[in-house]
């Protein structure tokens, strides 16, 4: 399978702290990576690194066999790097219309980005319905939705989502995880990053699981999952679980 | 048009108050044309600048300097102050533009008074003694100068129309979008590839140039300039005042703001003339608390409220 996203021995840094001290991974075409750790393992580190908000130290980020480390965030989009940010970044007293529309700013062909636009939306019918309506008077499952469908309006080679179910009900995490498998399908390239472990292994293909900077464990969802020692050391001893 | 013997004045003796109005009418219309510029920069891009009476000095200024010194006409020096005006915006943008909010306010209150201070002890601008205007040439279209109000309001009424469909394009146009995004998340828009300080700048250097043309076009009327009546603080307060008591972000509100407020100086001068100077800053001071407390969003938000409470039903 070809290679998406390579990072390979990357040291990033807020100040003079390295937070990622040689990290490495690889990801495949159409695969949907889930990334673990403790907190502070640099898990989302790693996304702003590769969208671009950060400057490795050293090391390569690689899209599509290009080198893409040290670029700025602007020209990853364009390459096709989308970036779903931790927290909220939608125009609350704007439209679900305009936020889209907003999404497109890198490329300017009105025509095929309404094409697009519409393209979302049909993957997000609850958003359809009320794309007239301001950002604000959503529920925080359908904001989470307004921002991956605004990631994915520029039909992303690469989708980043930084904790995308942080903060909402079980059922709504149900249902964007759904979602998230239907982009999947669809053929977009996923890395995400989640607490919510059990949950997070259970729909991705692979996963790994980082500490202190680094890569620890890499595998399968499921086989990370059946890990007696994943488990033990990463998932809490609730083994029931849900 | 019968002139008196000097020439001067129309010879025009009116019982009635035709002219006062037209003067009424001509001011409240300078503000509108002022508060849709500020209205740009600091009700679409939210950035609140508190010394925009520099932009409008810096008009006045530098359509007089080119008309006393080099005999160029106002029409041309208008321009020209709205450059000047916009170029100087530009560079005061490089610094404050790192600045965000209450910061940026403050940074804008002080090179506002900063120009001020510069103008009163700048001697090539007449100083504190200000500078007349060639009156003796009046009327004279190429001078901008007449003796009669029509022409004024004439002008004015045209830049306030004509700055009122601009606003009203903006708002339509991306820039309006992307000026609206930045104003309520600039780091998101950025992760969206938005440039903010690139569109910052455009709005306050449109802005700005509008201002400086308001300036000369103030010059001409008034037929003279100092640094007090031209970039008094209060100038800067009212281009504020008048697009937030209407409601700022919005191409209605600096036409109702504008309305509402300005008549009110001019009362003032009316009733109490000299020893009512003041008056007027005591019931703006009153507006902007009860802006804050009953009506933040001005009268047009007041007003989409009140329609919006009348056609949603009430749920028991």
């Amino acid at each position: 399978m070809t290679t998406v996203l390579l990072v390979d021995d990357v040291h990033a840094s807020y100040g003079r702290f390295d937070v990622l001290r040689g990290l490495s991974l690889r990801v495949a075409a159409g695969e949907l990576v889930a990334v673990l750790g403790p907190n502070g393992a640099g898990k989302s580190t790693l996304l702003k690194t590769v969208a671009g908000f950060l400057t490795p130290r050293q090391g390569s980020i690689q899209l599509d066999g290009e080198e893409i480390g040290g670029l700025r965030p602007p020209a990853l989009l364009r390459k096709g790097v989308a970036y779903v940010m931790q927290r909220s970044s939608l125009f609350p007293r704007m439209t679900i219309q305009e936020n889209l529309e907003l999404g497109a700013y890198v490329r300017k062909t009105t025509a095929e980005v309404r094409q697009d636009i519409e393209r979302v939306l049909a993957l997000f019918p609850r958003l359809a319905e009320r794309r007239q309506q301001r950002a604000e008077g959503l529920s925080g499952g359908e904001r989470r939705m307004l921002e991956i469908g605004r990631g994915l309006l520029l039909r992303p080679r690469l989708l980043l989502l930084d904790e995308p179910t942080m903060g909402l009900a079980p059922l709504v995490m149900d249902l964007i995880f759904d979602k998230i498998l239907e982009v999947r399908a669809a053929g977009t390239t996923v890395v995400m990053v989640e607490q919510n472990a059990r949950r997070a292994l259970e729909v991705s293909d692979r996963a790994y699981v980082l500490e202190q900077g680094q890569t620890r464990v890499e595998g399968r969802g499921e086989d990370l999952l059946a890990s007696e020692a994943v488990r033990r050391a990463y998932l809490g001893s609730g083994v029931a679980g849900r | 048009m019968a002139h008196s013997p000097t020439g001067l004045l129309p010879d025009r003796r009116r019982h009635d108050n035709t002219i006062y109005y037209e003067h009424v009418l001509i001011v409240c219309l300078l503000y509108v044309v002022l508060g849709q510029a500020w209205n740009l920069v600091g009700g679409y891009a939210g950035q609140w600048s508190l010394g925009h009476a520099a932009f409008f000095g810096l008009g006045a200024y530098t359509s007089t300097l080119l008309l006393l010194r080099a005999n160029v006409s106002p029409w041309l020096g208008m321009v020209a102050g709205g450059l000047v005006a916009a170029a100087i915006a530009c560079a005061i943008a490089f610094p404050c533009f790192k600045l965000r909010t209450h910061y940026f306010a403050m940074a804008t209150l002080a090179i506002g008074e900063t120009v001020r201070v510069l103008f009163l002890a700048f001697d090539w601008t007449g100083g504190a003694n200000g500078l007349v205007l060639p009156v003796q040439r009046i009327p004279s279209t190429r001078d901008m100068l007449w003796a009669d109000k029509e022409p004024y309001l004439l002008i004015i009424l045209v830049m306030a129309i004509a700055m009122t469909l601009v606003i009203v394009q903006v708002e339509r146009s991306r820039l309006g979008i992307y000026l609206r995004a930045i104003n309520q998340d600039e780091e998101a828009a950025a992760r969206l590839g938005i440039d903010p300080r690139r569109y910052k700048l455009a709005a306050l250097a449109g802005s700005a140039f509008i201002t400086g043309m308001t300036g000369t076009f103030y010059a001409q009327y008034t037929t003279y300039i100092d640094p007090f009546s031209v970039m008094p603080p209060m100038l800067s307060v009212r281009m504020v005042l008048v697009p937030v008591f209407g409601g700022h972000g919005t191409v209605a509100g600096p036409i109702i703001g504008a309305f509402a407020l300005i008549p009110l100086s001019e009362a003032v001068r009316v009733f109490w003339g000299g020893r009512g100077i003041g008056i007027d800053q005591v019931v703006y001071g009153a507006i902007i608390v009860g802006l804050t407390l009953w009506m933040p969003g001005g009268v047009v938000a007041l007003w989409r409220r009140r329609r919006r409470a009348r056609l949603v039903p009430r749920v028991a």
